[in-house]
């Protein structure tokens, strides 16, 4: 599984560093950003999905 | 009852779908079984009260108008406008309005882009002490007390202490603040206070802003004077039309929802029990407070004809951002109705949708987080006191103004 952050999208709610702090970065305008581009580790998949799930902006993509 | 619900005789005369009225004693009490009706019959309702408005209640409706700024500008976003079809008597004092929150794009991104890093997760740490030893003085007091009201003794007391102290305005003027910035949100068919309340509000911070000028400090006033855009100082009047949003937006909402989550965990045990065992569920338990209890409904006004699922909106109608309604979809939540402390899955809006997502949402977030921890940590157990009455205040902002105690 891969991650990214749609810039576009982001409004910077924070609910995807709030649930997993080792997946999103987010800079002083609450913009956020994917830490790890390449392929997750598989104990952090969960956590990924988690987040995408409760982003307000449906701003996390997941790629399978 | 409190004196700020307008009793309008019974709610059952009300044609919500058609003629509703948010001013209704029963919409500020129950607005949930409401949107419950209107979900069934007419998911975007209309009235001619005051000026043609919308209401919608779905969660796919309020995100897609919060999403579309051409349409739906910012630029009337009060829920009840203090004087509607008269000129606006703030216009000279505020020509830019209050940014961003009333702006639209391109004034919009700028001010918002100046306010932001005031607000980030780094920045609002720096409040969490503070707010810490706020919450439990205030604590010490309400043990003490033969009465105590968790809207008035506490809630009411915290987001305007940290928001002064960002401010950088005497914090020994709280109650002055709460007040002022009462009177311009809740009395909304009372003009003459909601004036009160704004000429309060202005003078004081103009003559900040003044003392600022001469001698700056280490706050978001002084830093806002010093702020450059395409190289030139930002106007006086655009300084202050962001601090006094800065200062209204931060105390009745943030209030309000900390004041909605004692309410909940006053009256349902078992979420008090569970929060007291589990402290660690505070974070997903904060989230959906913010979700069932959602403190805050904004306006948008129409700026050409659009047809949005069937209901012609016309140029210059208000939209309602019904962000409390979407958050309790059953299209989108499961168990909406149900309070869930734990909910995994919780994409809600009570701060917004796009462009305005509520800047000020981590600073509230480590609010709620602290003033609720410290609570349940001293008082882990606590019930609605008998024969007590709790009064809500409703319209642009939702929360229990007394919300009377009992420690057991
Ligand atoms: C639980 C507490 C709060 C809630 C529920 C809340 C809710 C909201 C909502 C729904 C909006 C969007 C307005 C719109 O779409 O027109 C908003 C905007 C805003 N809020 Fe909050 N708010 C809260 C606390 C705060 C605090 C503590 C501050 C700090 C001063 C703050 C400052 C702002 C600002 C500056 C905006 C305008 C953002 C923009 O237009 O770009 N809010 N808030
Ligand atoms: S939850 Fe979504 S909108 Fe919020 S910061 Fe994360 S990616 Fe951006």
């Amino acid at each position: 599984m891969k991650i990214y952050v749609d810039q576009t999208r982001c409004q910077g709610h924070s609910r995807c560093y709030m649930l997993a702090p080792d997946l999103f970065e987010i800079d002083d305008y609450g913009q956020s950003t994917e830490k790890i581009n390449v392929h997750l580790p598989s104990e952090l998949e969960e956590d990924a999905r988690l987040a995408a799930e409760n982003c307000p902006e449906f701003a996390i993509v997941i790629i399978e | 009852m409190s004196n700020n619900i307008i009793m309008d005789g019974n709610y059952l005369n009300i044609d919500w779908a058609n003629d509703f009225d948010i001013l209704n004693s029963a919409y500020i009490e129950d607005p949930f079984s409401i949107w419950e009706t209107l979900r069934e019959e007419c998911p975007i309702a209309h009235t001619d009260r005051r000026k043609s408005s919308w209401l919608p209640v779905d969660y796919d409706v309020v995100t897609k108008i919060a999403h579309d700024i051409n349409h739906f500008s910012s630029s009337e976003i009060l829920v009840i406008p203090i004087m509607d079809g008269e000129p606006n008597p703030a216009q000279p004092i505020l020509p830019y309005g209050v940014p961003p929150i009333s702006a639209d794009p391109p004034l919009h991104t700028w001010t918002r882009r100046l306010l932001l890093p005031w607000f980030s997760h780094k920045s609002v740490e720096r409040y969490r002490s503070m707010t810490t030893e706020l919450c439990n003085n205030l604590i010490d007091k309400i043990i003490e007390s033969k009465h105590p009201d968790g809207a008035r003794d506490f809630a009411q007391q915290i987001p305007v202490r940290v928001i002064a102290t960002m401010l950088g305005v005497p914090t020994d003027m709280t109650d002055t603040f709460t007040s002022w910035v009462r009177d311009f949100l809740e009395f909304a068919d009372d003009r003459e206070r909601r004036l009160n309340g704004a000429r309060g509000i202005f003078t004081f911070l103009i003559e900040e802003i003044e003392n600022r000028k001469s001698s700056p400090k280490n706050d978001l006033i002084s830093e806002l004077l010093s702020s450059e855009f395409n190289g030139k100082k930002l106007d006086s009047s655009l300084v202050l039309g962001m601090s006094i949003l800065v200062l209204v937006a931060g105390i009745d909402t943030t209030w309000s929802a900390i004041g909605s989550s004692l309410y909940h965990l006053a009256t349902n045990h078992n979420d008090l029990e569970r929060l007291v065992a589990e402290p660690e569920l505070m974070d997903l338990a904060v989230e959906e407070f913010l979700r069932a209890y959602s403190p805050v409904t904004m306006a948008r006004v129409v700026t050409e004809d659009i047809e949005i699922k069937g209901c012609p909106m016309k140029k210059g109608d208000k939209v309602l951002m019904n962000f409390p309604a979407a958050n309790r979809d059953p299209k989108v939540f499961s168990d909406a109705d149900k309070v869930v402390i734990d909910r995994k899955i919780n994409r809600h809006v009570a701060f917004g949708s796009g462009i305005h997502r509520c800047a000020g949402s981590n600073l509230a977030r480590m609010e709620l987080n602290v003033s609720l921890r410290e609570w349940i940590k001293r008082i882990p157990r606590f019930k609605l006191a008998e024969g007590g009455v709790v009064t809500w205040a409703g319209g642009q902002v939702r929360g229990p103004r007394e919300l009377p105690l009992e420690i057991i």
